[in-house]
């Protein structure tokens, strides 16, 4: 099913969305990957603050290429969610609402996905020049000395997605390749 | 003895760079385009298209493919007649890539210690393959890796008695577990025989040679076909949500191994196999 949701997400909003669901997102994301998730562990250990507020927003698991002049990004496609996983149950029990990135997810994160009723969207792995066109306008709002991996707030318009685990915890990585399996 | 300058080398490692992550060779265009018509998943079908879509922006828009612009792997095979003038060839090519990844507006995602992990901010150190071979020319392959993909790549120490069959099975197994991660249709290539390190070199060079040459020896080539076919039917499909085409190419190359031995690489490689070659 075809649906358009706006980031940040609800938790109402997020259990409506099914594994299989293609879904356009419009509104305002956040960009992390490995070297931010691990100082925003750091900065939860030491008792302080994240540099956003995590409840309901959408992390896209995604390092851009530099941007050309007059474009608000470079290419801007999703990372492998994996090597976020040994972050990401702390920060859904924080409220984190959906997370955008590609490949399977450990079972720790699941159960998360579905104590937090959250998300987790698979967008098109190498597609990062098309994706970059959803992107209306990025800003680095931490940890600016990482480059490619600080963390940006992204506006996104229609930005195509698809639900891979839902807030029942359906899995579309499993389901979908029996479908096919010959 | 011809000369040739590191200026030289440097500017066509530069221009490579650039090239290959804005565009993809024929040949990859050419299996792209018929997986197009042979996915059965409508959402398969839906996601190949963008992709086709990705590569059109990408070449006409210069954004970069896919915003992993790779670690630079680059293979020169130096003729013997070759003296090079200007500065060590080492230098001149990491210059290369210094130049390119910057002018190209393309990702540094180089760090310079596996541990501490400090970005060197051009993309350099450039993984470097030489070898000397006859004439007067060099042979430049740049091709940047993306590290979706390689993170799920795997050398198999198997044993002789493995056989054939024992190979076909590393080979399935490396694509099972890469799954969605490896953003398929991926392009497989294996390296059989040699040592521990020769196979995984070779598996890196299978994914530059191009995809509708089939291997020259026959029981080779057919295993290329039977591989494509057996992980296209396991059902995993563009990016991993169900489809018939999980692989593009399986491209395999094999070499002399010791008589306890059957080491097999699987280096795996995304949608995106990015490779230009050069002769200057």
């Amino acid at each position: 099913m075809e649906r358009e949701i706006q980031a940040p997400v609800t938790r109402e909003e997020a259990r409506q969305l099914k594994a299989g669901d293609y879904v356009y997102i419009t509104g305002t994301i956040y960009t992390a990957r490995d070297a931010a998730h691990k100082r925003m562990q750091e900065t939860l250990d030491r008792g302080e603050e994240l540099p956003f507020s995590i409840k309901g927003n959408v992390i896209y698991y995604m390092g851009p290429s530099p941007a050309r002049e007059n474009r608000p990004i470079g290419s801007a496609g999703p990372t492998t969610a994996s090597r976020m996983d040994r972050y990401t149950p702390a920060l859904l029990d924080l409220g984190l609402g959906a997370m955008i990135g590609k490949g399977k997810r450990s079972q720790a994160v699941i159960d998360a996905i579905v104590r937090n009723e959250a998300v987790y969207f698979a967008a098109i792995g190498g597609a990062g020049a098309l994706l970059s066109k959803c992107i209306v306008s990025s800003e680095v709002i931490a940890y600016e000395d990482l480059g490619t991996e600080a963390i940006r707030r992204l506006e996104v318009e229609n930005l195509p997605v698809v639900v891979v685990i839902d807030s029942q915890g359906n899995n579309l990585y499993e389901t979908a390749v029996l479908q096919y399996r010959k | 003895m011809r000369t040739i300058t590191t200026q030289e080398i440097t500017e066509n490692i530069k221009e490579m760079c650039i090239e290959a992550n804005h565009t993809l060779s024929p040949d990859m265009k050419a299996v792209f385009q018929a997986a197009v018509q042979k996915e059965e998943s409508p959402l398969g079908k839906k996601i190949l298209n963008q992709l086709e879509e990705n590569l059109t922006i990408a070449g006409q828009d210069m954004i970069p493919i896919c915003q992993d612009t790779g670690m630079a792997v680059v293979f020169l095979s130096v003729g013997q007649d070759v003296h090079i003038e200007g500065g060590s060839l080492k230098d001149a090519v990491n210059q290369g890539v210094r130049e390119g990844y910057t002018a190209g507006y393309l990702r540094k995602s180089v760090v310079s210690d596996p541990i501490e992990r400090v970005n060197t901010k051009d993309n350099t150190p450039a993984i470097i393959h030489y070898e000397i071979t006859d004439g007067d020319r060099i042979h430049i392959t740049v091709a940047p890796k993306g590290f979706g993909s390689e993170n799920m790549s795997r050398v198999f120490m198997l044993k002789p008695a493995d056989g054939i069959e024992g190979v076909k099975e590393a080979i399935l197994t490396a694509v099972k577990d890469a799954g969605p991660n490896a953003c398929p249709p991926m392009v497989v290539g294996v390296g059989i025989g040699g040592t521990f390190e020769k196979c995984a070199l070779m598996a890196k060079h299978a994914l530059t040679r191009n995809l509708e040459q089939p291997s020259p020896i026959p029981y080779v080539r057919q295993m290329e076909q039977e591989m494509l076919k057996k992980i296209n039917d396991l059902g995993i499909g563009p990016g991993g949500l169900g489809g018939t085409v999980t692989a593009l190419a399986v491209n395999i190359e094999t070499y002399a191994t010791h008589i306890a031995g059957l080491p097999v690489a699987v280096n795996i490689c995304c949608h995106v196999n990015r490779h230009v070659h050069r002769v200057i």
